[in-house]
């Protein structure tokens, strides 16, 4: 039987990091995210696992040992929250430009600036969008759950080797903090020498005899090749497109009103569901799992079916950008969402849809 | 007078190009240092028979490219960021040989955090610190090791003391740190300073097999485009100027 623990978000994500066989996180303590580090410390996997846990001197320290680890072909994560993750902006379009691998969780909190350590949903433009300088995007998945907060960390991992690519997991301070069951994944060792060497051919492990040498780099001073190699970078972005989009629809059969919301909104509106339907509103929900890619082809249909659609998220109403853009006019779309720290409830999500959509 | 072809037989021979220093041509301006410190390092790991467990992290400057020249794996940083590179190679491969190579502006300014930390932590790494007081692959502006008085783009009257600040003596502070085991200043303008600088990175790169801590060789450069100068002058005004502020030899050695 596997194990069924309570814990927090945080902690789970640790957890997760040391079973799934990751080799290294170098991170910065900053709220509300900060269990991340201190559980991997208290667990010192160094001497079960092999793996490697570092406090760096800041965020820009911790992406770039991130980018030295992933250029090595190892499993390596960081993990911050909204202003440590803007410091790690310029390591992200790094590690997008050179195709290397990492997980980067961030536990969103208030802004802008310092902001509130109470948690937010406005750093989905940082996230989805690039949030460094040049066109690149991170792969994007946003947990719902403590559960969720444990499953995605294989699975960001998974991604980011498949497409060589950044992978965030975009959670926020409620998901990070509160706490829940949480059944844990078997240990799985970590991958050997041997296999990086055999499976990751790109990666600096040693010039051996007759091989090439490998270079992990950026810098393409030509503007030829640097367009060429956009136009490669683009081609996977559209294969990313194409075959890894997650989502869950919640009540969507006979809805004829739709919640588009993510991570802890999406917690929120499951209440609201219940609350609109007691009203006699029928209501449903389209989770995006993966905020980019994006869930484009599946609101395109709900846009057949449904009257509008509200963005709930806790952000002066970013998401709503991609959601209008998917349904390209076809139904209204709105946003609702309270911000700066502050958690909208269910009852006011229900108010939103019937002021907003429904009409007086 | 024996021709050609005899002269040029096996043992008749006292230089070879090592292998690791690869035959691309050089960026590097006429007078440059960097082509030296390249070879040199190439020769070491070559004699040290390390080529195939050693990792370079290349900066951001002129030495961007440096992964061109040197036929091992490497991994180009951003600007500042080779000692985080560095740190993370070296824990997560413990048996491979990790060195940055960074210049003034990557090393002392925008990277000071990064270095100072590294050395702090005693990373068992070797950082080459390429210091010839100029931005030169920007065209010239002035650097955190730019000596008082001393034109640059950006101080084009001077490097103004009141202004600008004195120039960062980042060898001599880094040498307080208990994490540096050897911290050692010199030069590749005369045949005698080359074989010394070789000696220090041969010993740099043997303090990380002997898992000491961190080793730090600074090599007071030329650049002269930058200082706008002839090859000749730069290493007359180098001596003159440079080396008097930034006195070679050994700072630290335990």
């Amino acid at each position: 039987m596997r194990e069924l623990k309570l814990m927090k978000g945080n902690e789970a994500i640790a957890q997760a990091a040391i079973r799934c066989g990751a080799d290294g996180y170098f991170g910065y303590p900053i709220t509300p995210q900060s269990e991340i580090m201190e559980t991997l410390m208290a667990e010192a996997p160094w001497d079960t696992t092999g793996m490697v846990v570092l406090q760096a001197e800041s965020e820009i320290a911790s992406i770039n040992m991130v980018y030295g680890g992933a250029g090595c072909g190892k499993k390596v994560m960081t993990s911050s929250s909204s202003p440590g993750i803007s410091l790690m902006q310029e390591g992200l379009t790094y590690l997008a430009g050179s195709e290397l691998p990492c997980v980067v969780v961030n536990v969103v909190r208030g802004g802008p600036g310092l902001g509130t350590i109470q948690p937010a949903q406005s750093d989905y433009f940082q996230a989805v969008k690039g949030g460094g300088h040049g066109d690149y995007k991170l792969i994007t998945l946003a947990p719902a759950s403590v559960q969720e907060m444990a499953d995605f960390v294989e699975i960001a991992f998974d991604l980011a080797f498949k497409y060589r690519n950044p992978a965030m997991i975009l959670s926020d301070g409620v998901i990070g903090q509160m706490m829940e069951k949480v059944e844990l994944a078997e240990q799985k060792p970590r991958w050997t020498m041997e296999y990086i060497e055999k499976n990751h051919t790109w990666a600096t492990t040693g010039k051996k005899k007759g091989q090439e040498r490998r270079v992990i780099t950026s810098v393409q001073l030509e503007s030829s090749v640097q367009e060429e190699f956009n136009f490669k970078l683009q081609a996977k972005y559209r294969e990313i497109e194409k075959n890894e989009v997650l989502y869950e629809k919640i009540m969507c059969d006979d809805a004829e009103y739709l919640f588009v919301a993510y991570g802890s909104s999406a917690r929120i509106c499951q209440k609201a569901i219940e609350i609109a339907r007691s009203k006699g509103i029928k209501a449903g929900m389209l989770r995006p799992i993966t905020l980019y890619p994006f869930p484009i082809q599946q609101l395109q249909e709900l846009a057949k079916q449904v009257k509008g659609m509200l963005s709930v998220e806790m952000s002066a109403g970013q998401m709503v950008e991609d959601v209008r853009l998917a349904v390209n006019g076809k139904v209204p779309v709105e946003h609702y969402g309270r911000f700066g720290g502050t958690i909208h409830s269910p009852n006011e999500v229900v108010e939103a849809l019937e002021q907003k959509l429904i009409g007086g | 007078m024996a021709d050609t072809y005899t002269i040029i037989s096996p043992e008749n021979l006292v230089y070879k190009k090592t292998d690791l220093l690869l035959d691309n041509v050089m960026h590097y301006c006429p007078g440059c240092s960097h082509g030296t410190v390249h070879k040199l390092i190439a020769e070491v790991i070559d004699e040290m028979g390390i080529q195939e467990s050693t990792i370079g992290i290349a900066p951001v400057g002129c030495s961007v490219l440096a992964y061109n020249y040197i036929d091992i794996d490497w991994q180009e940083a951003a600007h500042g960021r080779a000692p985080a590179l560095a740190t993370a190679v070296k824990r997560l491969m413990p048996d491979k040989i990790v060195f940055s190579y960074q210049g003034d502006g990557d090393l002392a300014a925008i990277g000071t955090a990064e270095t100072i930390h590294a050395c702090n932590r005693g990373e068992n790494i070797v950082m080459v610190f390429i210091n010839n007081g100029i931005y030169g692959m920007t065209g010239g502006q002035m650097a955190p090791t730019t000596l008082p008085g001393m034109p640059a783009s950006t101080c084009p009257t001077g490097r103004d003391v009141k202004r600008d600040g004195n120039p960062l003596k980042i060898t001599e502070l880094l040498a307080q740190l208990p994490g540096t085991c050897f911290v050692t200043r010199h030069s590749v303008h005369t045949p005698g300073n080359v074989r010394k600088t070789k000696k220090a990175l041969r010993k740099a790169f043997e303090n990380q097999l002997a898992n000491k801590g961190t080793s730090l060789v600074e090599v007071v450069s030329t650049c002269s485009s930058g200082w706008k100068m002839t090859p000749v002058q730069s290493n007359k005004w180098m001596e003159e100027n440079m080396l008097p502020y930034y006195p070679l030899g050994d700072i630290k050695d335990e």
